[in-house]
């Protein structure tokens, strides 16, 4: 009677060995889960149709004999307050696993237990898994495009110059760095751009056309986002202004820029632009999709900058103007600081969509990142890798855009000053 | 020492319809500390800002300084610069500390070198007693250091009037007599004050002259000792009844 009692009502004095018990019928329950379906054997002997029935049954008792307020256990408290609180939550706890031991084996094995890494042809590529082969062949042209190859080194060379030039303005003085910082933004670039293209100093020139992969992605997202910000934040003034001419002017500009695809003012950046253009002008193709791109996210920007311009009380306008400030130092000292900070996470935003809008210039015939994966998958000895592009175009993009989003947290918390 | 520095003259302003001011006139002197009450909505706030034109006056003149304003005004942040303003919620900058919110202005617009306006300010900060406070943030002070500290920014750029705007009534009553101490501080080394505010023993200290504003008009204008214990108006004799 007594012993009846101890198993369907959990006591505190058993307690130890109800854990215990408990999570042997949980251990339990995830072999049999692992075991069903990573090597086809079924521990219970259920039959297929409920082979996930007496797991969960198993699991659901488990998990209801160790859910105490306060075991000698740290682990299992920290499982019972987070994943075991009561037996809905433990129901959902038990799915999940199971969820997660069904599949991620299967996906390690397609990524890596079953996949194919070394080799230079499609033929090595024997296993039931991925084909890396395809990525490491085609590396080359994944990160340069079609640039040459006798030339990329001009390439890792901008890129190499930009790094060292990040680095030197972390260990810069204070007095310096803001030097270098606008060096970056402004003077570097173009270097960056002039070394790619060659257009100085008895370098081979290299046409735009065959500019691609990672590095044509890294130049126009950069190109685009130095250049949006200091647009938007001006037209997200505008549109505030008193002066009616500004504030039309942005409010036209903002709008009509919104209310367009992207793709759209791409196709006309590169094939209707040049028919409104002077004979003897020429704008690079690849300029003037930067430029379609620049224009495009200038216009979200300002309104992520306006919600931060409008967020700060008015006092704060009050009190720079009371001092005697004009308007660009009020902005610039009081009003800006503040409301750039208040948008930081709408500015990550835009930058990131920005940076995974990239790929639609393929529109225009240039190809980045995913253009060249695409090219590639079309090639007639490589038919049939398009998943193993694509996964790995998704972690190239997840690694920037994830450290884009690091950054943006980590800048939040550096700028903060209240309370 | 009777030389004027601010005239209004005739003054009216409207809020869209409604008439906020209506023909105000009134002379400050250099040196002259003026209170000004009346009930909530009768344009003390109004008045004050129209001055250093944080509100625009659609009719009559303001003359600061010799300087008339009006939208014409070329060079009305330079008229700012010269009239320090103490607001309710004491706006301080608060991404910046203590110290910088004291040195921008002079910076920026007065053109003074860093060294010299963090040396100002420190002054000040002294002044106010909260010097020990110049690297913190505003946030992490209390509302009453926090107006000292603002009090003490507008005295950076060395105004030659200060305009108050109930700066004590954001306050717990606790901190209400550290920041009059300053203003009493402020007004006995000579400075041209006006000053909104209900504090009537402040104003019995240091006013020269008392302003009484109802619905857009000045009501009464008296020296200090006869606005309290003769006023000559019954709205003005009901008012004080009902604060004192
Ligand atoms: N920007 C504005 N637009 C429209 N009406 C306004 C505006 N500012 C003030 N008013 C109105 O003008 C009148 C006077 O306002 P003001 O702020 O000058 O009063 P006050 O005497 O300072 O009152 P309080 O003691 O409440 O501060 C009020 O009725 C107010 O509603
Ligand atoms: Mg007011």
């Amino acid at each position: 009677m007594n012993y009846l009692d101890n198993i369907i009502k959990p006591k505190q004095a058993n307690q130890n060995t109800l854990v215990i018990f408990g999570s042997i019928l949980i251990l339990i329950s995830f072999l049999d889960v692992v075991l069903l379906s990573v090597f086809d054997i079924n521990l219970t002997g259920s039959s297929k149709g409920i082979s996930f029935f007496l797991p969960l049954l198993l699991g659901f008792i488990g998990m209801y004999y160790i859910r105490f307020d306060h075991t000698n256990f740290p682990l299992i408290n920290r499982f019972n307050k987070s994943l075991n609180i009561d037996w809905l939550n433990s129901i959902f706890t038990l799915l999940s696993i199971f969820v997660l031991l069904k599949f991620v084996p299967l996906i390690l094995n397609w990524l890596i237990f079953d996949a194919n890494f070394i080799g230079t042809a499609k033929e090595d590529c024997t296993g039931g898994g991925a084909c890396w082969v395809f990525i490491n062949v085609w590396l080359k042209r994944f990160v340069y495009g079609l640039y040459p190859d006798s030339e990329t080194w001009r390439i890792n060379l901008a890129f190499i110059l930009l790094f060292v030039t990040i680095g030197a303005s972390y260990l810069a003085k204070p007095k310096f760095k803001k030097y270098i910082i606008l060096f970056l933004l402004f003077v570097f670039p173009f270097i960056g751009l002039s070394l790619i293209s060659g257009d100085v100093g008895g370098l081979v020139y290299v046409e735009t056309n065959v500019w691609g992969g990672l590095a044509l992605t890294l130049i126009v997202s950069i190109f685009a986002i130095i250049f949006c910000f200091p647009i938007g934040v001006m037209l997200a003034m505008g549109r505030r202004s008193e002066l009616p001419v500004v504030k039309y002017f942005s409010v036209g500009f903002i709008e009509l820029w919104r209310g367009v695809p992207l793709i759209t003012v791409l196709f006309m950046a590169a094939n209707m632009f040049p028919l409104f253009l002077p004979e003897d002008v020429f704008l690079d193709k690849l300029i003037r999709c930067i430029i379609g791109i620049i224009l495009f996210e200038a216009a979200y920007m300002a309104e992520v900058v306006r919600g931060g311009l409008q967020s700060l009380p008015k006092g704060q306008y009050e009190a720079a103007k009371s001092l005697g400030m004009g308007y660009w130092r009020m902005h610039l000292f009081v009003i800006l600081p503040q409301a750039l900070k208040i948008v930081i996470p709408g500015i990550a935003n835009t930058f990131i969509a920005l940076f995974k809008d990239t790929p639609l210039i393929f529109i225009v015939g240039l190809l980045e990142l995913l253009g060249m994966i695409d090219l590639a998958k079309t090639n007639p000895k490589w038919l049939g890798f398009a998943a193993e592009g694509y996964v790995f175009a998704a972690l190239v993009y997840f690694v920037f855009c994830y450290s884009m989003s690091r950054y943006s947290q980590k800048l939040e918390k550096r700028l903060s000053t209240e309370r | 020492m009777s030389s004027k520095i601010i005239e209004l003259k005739d003054v009216n302003k409207w809020f869209g319809e409604f008439q906020v001011l209506k023909d105000i006139s009134l002379t400050v002197n250099q040196k002259e500390k003026i209170v000004i009450c009346g009930p909530s909505g009768s344009g003390k706030s109004t008045l004050i800002r129209c001055i250093n034109r944080l509100e625009e006056h659609q009719e009559g003149t303001i003359i600061v300084d010799d300087t008339e304003i009006s939208a014409d005004t070329k060079n009305i942040e330079a008229i700012r610069a010269e009239v320090g303003m103490v607001f309710q919620q004491f706006n301080l900058f608060p991404h910046l500390s203590i110290l910088d919110n004291c040195t921008l202005a002079p910076i920026w617009v007065k053109k003074m070198p860093k060294k010299q306006a963090e040396e100002l300010a420190m002054q000040n900060l002294k002044r106010v007693q909260i010097d020990d406070q110049a690297f913190k943030f505003p946030g992490q002070l209390s509302g009453g250091q926090q107006q000292r500290a603002a009090i003490a920014r507008a005295l950076c750029m060395e105004p030659k009037i200060m305009l108050f705007d109930e700066p004590t009534s954001a306050l717990d009553p606790e901190m209400i007599k550290e920041v009059l101490d300053v203003m009493v501080d402020l007004a006995k080394g000579g400075m041209t004050m006006i000053v909104v505010t209900h504090e009537m023993g402040f104003a019995k200290e240091v006013a020269d002259n008392m302003i009484f504003m109802d619905e857009g008009r000045i009501v009464e204008k008296a020296k200090t000792k006869e606005f309290f214990d003769n006023p000559k108006s019954e709205r003005t004799k009901l008012f004080l009844s009902q604060i004192l």
